[in-house]
């Protein structure tokens, strides 16, 4: 009986998908809703939006969640039941299993209706898309007994004593970037009884992220990472007061921003905004913790307190593009940002707290490879320098992603050395495949990228080894291409497609490989595909590894 | 005796060279041959020998390929720290430091990772 019934409801089904695709491809309806995002990037928005996907997953009713996610196809999985059940305070048992959780939301609130008990669960951190004012910290003139039991273990030292704990509870930090750097720092902040954690950060938790950023967790992915941050700390300190933003800092709010706080700490991770947090606290004078970490190795200084030199004094050029490598393209080892985090919170702490710091002319430099610390000596101020020398030329701020020719939100950056004829997609490249036309596939990724995922049919030479030319790798790809070339016409320009994470390196050997066509090597004809293995495993094989 | 030897202390200085992230891309092995660390002995030339010229016998004798990775002009590229027995080389006289037997000469790229 139900087969019949369900037969039924599937061709009502869809024509009545068929009426609203039509409608979409007519752009009639918006897609793209901004109030919706807006609600959806609050933390009770994503707990609405997620007792929605459990209450449709509930019922096996899962795929028509496809709208609100387009990219990942119609297999949406919402947030896991029981963290869900967590983070609303349910506590399961055999009766709420029986039931989507919606259900138990909506018996909490008739039994709160009918006790007309008005407490309601105002603690959630409140989001900023914008800098507002803030109202001043209350400055404090004794600890409270709950505050004296909890900061006891850190009272008793003569360092820090009931004055010291009292100068971080009148005190504000803004911490630019809640990623690798951020956690640890914010963490051991909160837990020392900061009196406001400004925490900022234009992204959204993900996957790939958590290895490092301890303060996120698998059931908070999707949502941004300031709110993320907050909702931890909330659970660690609850007395901290807790702002969180979830903005790109650009020279329009920078100073509006920077001088509500006392200590600024920058965790960010991209050369234009760590110029523009060192001019703003200049400006404002503020001091500037700053850290930095990448593969196995990191950095810690503090500019612009009591006189120690600025970013600039030390760097007055900002390198040239090519040569900065980010922790998606460099790797990290997780640990590495964390210890620089926790040292980055120590020098607050001991700013704060009136001690002052150790890092004022001095860069610490950690090698997590040989377990060394080296602590150098740096230059004083410069009185040439362009921002707090005696003389600056900088007195507002500037256009940062122009000065260092980079952007401060490009998570990878995207080449564009190849035409559009130069280069192919991944589902043009399953095309190829599928109607087994004779070609090579070549893969320029490190080895080490290659032992994480790989095409079967793939051979590997590494761009920079393509870069040298290097002679065992030409004769290598000589061979398949005569090999190759036994099979079709000799006198065609045999097809090499080149693959390689993103797309980027992919484009660079396509231009090499152009000029040592005829030459060094047989003629051939060099394409790459765009999106390298990433887009392969977004728009053709979903099995393939994301990393 | 005495002579030849403070000659050959000036002229022809040994150094340990390390070069701490110098360079993207695959790390500082791509230009240094695979080390990080280079005990040298420079070779005696009529001249003492400072940063400027210790800076053009790296590019001779130690980088491999794209100096321009490294050097920029006479000096090191944007963005690379050069530190003299762990001090900031600008306290040192930058370019016109003299070096003396066993300095070690550290040349770190900043990071900007978090
Ligand atoms: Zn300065």
């Amino acid at each position: 009986m139900f087969a019949a019934v369900d037969t039924k409801h599937q061709d009502l089904l869809i024509q009545n998908l068929e009426n609203i695709l039509n409608k979409i491809k007519q752009n009639k309806t918006p897609l793209i809703n901004e109030s919706f995002q807006q609600f959806l990037n609050t933390k009770n928005g994503y707990l609405v939006s997620s007792l929605v996907s459990e209450f449709l997953e509930f019922f096996s009713l899962g795929f028509t969640l496809a709208v609100f996610q387009p990219g990942t196809g119609t297999q949406v999985h919402g947030p896991d039941r029981g963290n869900l059940a967590q983070d609303l305070g349910i506590v399961e048992n055999e009766n709420t299993r029986d039931g989507p959780l919606l259900l138990e939301v909506m018996k909490r609130c008739q039994n709160s209706n009918s006790r007309e008990d008005g407490s309601s669960d105002s603690s959630l951190p409140v989001l900023h898309n914008l800098v507002t004012e803030l109202p001043l910290l209350e400055a404090k003139t004794s600890l409270s007994n709950e505050a004296i039991l909890r900061y006891s273990r850190q009272l008793v030292l003569p360092e820090l004593g009931v004055k010291g704990q009292l100068n971080l509870s009148k005190s504000s930090v803004l911490i630019v970037g809640c990623g690798g750097l951020g956690c640890p720092l914010a963490q051991y902040l909160a837990a020392a009884g900061i009196g406001r954690l400004g925490l900022l950060d234009y992204d959204v938790v993900e996957i790939n992220n958590l290895h490092r950023q301890v303060l996120h967790g698998e059931n908070r992915q999707g949502i941004p990472k300031s709110l993320s941050a907050a909702t931890a700390l909330k659970q660690l300190n609850s007395g901290v007061e807790y702002i969180c933003y979830n903005l790109i800092l650009t020279p329009k709010i920078a100073l509006e921003l920077i001088q509500q706080y006392d200590i600024i700490a920058d965790c960010s991770d991209n050369v234009p905004t760590r110029y523009l947090v060192n001019d703003a606290c200049v400006l404002t004078g503020k001091p500037l913790v700053s850290a930095s970490a990448l593969r196995m190795e990191g950095q810690l200084t503090v500019y612009n307190y009591h006189g120690s030199p600025c970013y600039r004094c030390l760097f007055p050029v900002p390198p040239p593009a090519e040569t900065v490598t980010n922790c998606s393209d460099g790797g990290v080892l997780g640990v590495v940002p964390g210890i620089m985090g926790c040292l980055q919170a120590l020098e607050v702490l001991k700013i704060a707290s009136g001690l002052g710091t150790s890092f004022g002319q001095f860069m610490l430099m950690f090698d997590a490879l040989e377990g060394r610390f080296r602590n150098i000596r740096l230059r004083p101020k410069n009185q040439n320098c362009a921002v707090c020398g005696a003389n600056p030329t900088i007195r507002v701020l500037q256009d940062y992603e122009a000065f260092c020719g980079s952007s401060a939100s490009d998570k990878c950056r995207t080449l564009h050395l190849l035409s559009k004829e130069e280069r192919i997609s991944a589902q043009e490249y399953k095309k190829i495949l599928d109607e087994q036309v004779p070609h090579l596939l070549v893969d320029v990724r490190p080895p080490v990228e290659v032992d994480i995922c790989h095409l079967p049919h793939s051979i590997y030479i590494t761009l920079d080894k393509l870069e040298r030319k290097n002679l065992d790798c030409l004769n290598h790809l000589n061979r398949k291409l005569l090999e190759g070339k036994q099979i079709t016409d000799e006198e065609m320009s045999f097809p090499v497609y080149v693959i390689c994470k993103l797309g980027n390196d992919s484009q660079k050997a396509v231009k090499i490989l152009q000029e040592l066509s005829g030459k060094e090597l047989g003629v051939l004809l060099a394409k790459d595909i765009t999106g390298g293995l990433m887009a392969w495993s977004n728009k053709v094989d979903p099995t393939f590894p994301q990393y | 005796m005495e002579e030849r030897k403070l000659s050959r202390i000036v002229w022809g200085a040994r150094a340990l060279l390390s070069f701490w992230t110098a360079i993207p891309c695959g790390g500082a092995e791509l230009l240094f041959g695979g080390l990080k660390k280079h005990h040298v002995t420079l070779p005696i030339q009529s001249d003492t020998w400072d940063i400027r010229h210790l800076l053009v016998w790296i590019k001779q004798n130690l980088l491999q390929e794209r100096p321009e990775l490294f050097i920029q002009g006479d000096s090191v590229r944007p963005g690379i720290l050069v530190l003299i027995n762990d001090a900031d080389w600008e306290l040192m006289g930058e370019l016109t430091y003299k070096l003396q037997n066993e300095d070690s000469i550290t040349f770190i790229s900043t990071l900007h990772g978090g």
